[in-house]
């Protein structure tokens, strides 16, 4: 089993029922497309606020495994081995 | 009220002048005036939605000579001028007839921002972020910077007395940080890139509630002062509007702020005809938003950045489809320069205007200059090009090549021995 830590912004955080940081347990093998899964199963409706109606992440969303916008990596797709952790956030920042 | 308080409780609506409401850019959703900056349905931005009352030529003009002269139109309290602030605004609009002749366009100015108190249009924003924070009842003032913004939050929370952080990437360039720390601040020096930092602002912004990120969690307010450029413009030409703006993007909120500023002064009555066509200026080593225009595209897809523009260097940059759809809508354009054109920018202007520009302010210059060459810019209509920055925060850019002809004994042999033309 692999466990995923997932930190949730501010305006999720109705889902988690205030928690800031969550956890996940995923097959071996995981990707983000199944943390988010695995999210959703977790916390109902948390899923398609990361996700649009095609299943792909938001525009105005960025993630993060570990330090690498995954957007850079292999989106949804991204390897999310055993202790990985996984940040949500909104893209609507700086400048 | 005092800004040290703990935030006000839900129930007191804060003083935000004419500002009604947040609204969603993408989905039309909206929610209360707040410390919110993302849509809670589709994580979109969120912009301040007004009731203008009737705003007259007059009563702007017998205003401060300040950004407050606007505060009508503006996410702000009515007496905002009376609490201590950096009186940002009214810079001067300079005709910039040299320029224009060695660029073969007929009518140019130069919106030279850099006369700011602390020589960016950072002052502005920080502003108006700093008044709404205020009333939103936030502690703490903080930001992510890649330089300018972080000196004008560090003057303005010394200036107003309250505690400010502000996350720096570690290479930035040294007069930076001086121009940062010397306010007393607490400036910190992060090992990433200005997109790693605006990350670490976000999570920050999700566990200490009290602290106003000005470009994050009060992003919304904060914007909204990038419209007085526009005001100012319009006001300084006699109101009325400039044919062609050239505009320099890093996350594109200036831009995308600037042109709200015109179309907001057509539906108020106070200038007529159309608004501007909107050009954005980037540097190429941070291009994202001038690749998705040229690719015909409408998301941006993030970069790394690699510049001398480091003010500009926003590989994600927050307004990059807002940015696309003002410059394609108003008929501009959104280019890029490389470095060693932008060096050449901030000469050129330096050497046929007398103004010293930052590098964003060489990348605008550049760009304008290659819009001319290449017939996108009409050189026939009138044309104001923005720089929104100091050159003596970016020494480095130019100091290895601009220097003294020769050193000399003091004695006129010696300088006549040079050979320099009379």
């Amino acid at each position: 089993m692999t466990t995923v830590s997932v930190r949730v912004p501010t305006i999720l955080r109705t889902y988690t029922g205030g928690q800031s940081d969550v956890s996940v347990s995923l097959d071996d093998g995981a990707t983000l497309v199944d943390v988010v899964a695995a999210l959703d199963a977790s916390y109902p409706g948390i899923g398609q606020r990361v996700l649009d109606d095609a299943g792909k992440i938001r525009r105005f969303v960025n993630v993060y495994v570990n330090d690498d916008d995954v957007r850079f990596a292999s989106g949804l797709q991204t390897p999310t081995p055993d202790g990985s952790k996984v940040s949500v956030i909104p893209a609507v920042a700086g400048g | 009220m005092s800004v040290t308080t703990a935030p006000v409780p839900s129930s007191v609506a804060p003083d935000l002048g004419a500002a009604t409401h947040l609204s969603c850019r993408e989905c039309g959703v909206t929610a209360p005036l707040g410390p919110f900056y993302a849509c809670v349905e589709c994580f979109g931005p969120v912009e301040v939605a007004y009731d203008y009352r009737r705003v007259t030529r007059d009563r702007i003009e017998s205003g401060p000579a300040n950004i407050w002269r606007y505060r009508d139109l503006l996410p702000v309290p009515v007496d905002v001028a009376e609490t201590p602030n950096t009186e940002p605004g009214w810079t001067r609009l300079l005709r910039a007839d040299r320029l224009a002749a060695e660029l073969g366009v007929r009518r140019l100015w130069v919106k030279d921002d850099s006369g700011n108190p602390t020589h960016s249009f950072k002052d502005r924003v920080v502003a108006v972020a700093l008044a709404a924070a205020r009333q939103l009842g936030f502690a703490v003032l903080a930001c992510p910077s890649t330089g300018n913004l972080a000196n004008a939050v560090s003057a303005a929370a010394a200036r107003a007395g309250i505690r400010s952080f502000v996350f720096v990437p570690r290479d930035l360039e040294p007069p930076k940080i001086v121009t940062t720390a010397v306010y007393g601040t607490t400036l910190v020096a992060v090992d990433g890139t200005y997109d790693d930092i605006n990350r670490l602002a976000s999570e920050l912004a999700g566990q200490h509630e009290d602290w106003a990120f000005v470009n994050v969690n009060v992003r919304p307010y904060y914007g909204e002062g990038s419209k007085t450029l526009g005001y100012e413009v319009a006001e300084q030409l006699g109101w009325r509007m400039p044919r062609q703006v050239v505009i320099p993007v890093a996350s594109g909120a200036q831009l995308v702020k600037v042109d709200k500023a015109f179309r907001e002064l057509v539906a108020l009555g106070l200038v007529d005809g159309e608004p501007p066509r909107v050009f954005g200026a980037q540097a190429t080593g941070c291009s994202p938003v001038a690749a998705a225009f040229k690719a015909g595209h409408d998301v941006v897809r993030p970069v790394r950045p690699d510049t001398i523009a480091k003010s500009l260097a926003i590989g994600n940059p927050a307004d990059g489809p807002y940015v696309l759809d003002v410059t394609r809508r108003t008929g501009g354009a959104v280019e890029d320069v490389t470095d060693e054109e932008i060096v050449d920018g901030i000469r050129l202007l330096a050497r046929t205007e007398g103004i010293f520009a930052e590098t964003a302010g060489g990348v605008t210059v550049a760009v304008l200059a290659k819009l001319c060459s290449e017939g996108l810019l009409d050189p026939d209509a009138e044309t104001v090009v923005f720089n929104t920055g100091d050159g003596l925060k970016t020494l480095d850019a130019v100091s290895s090549v601009v220097g003294p002809v020769g050193t000399i004994a003091p004695t006129t042999d010696a300088f006549h021995a040079l050979g320099v033309r009379a």
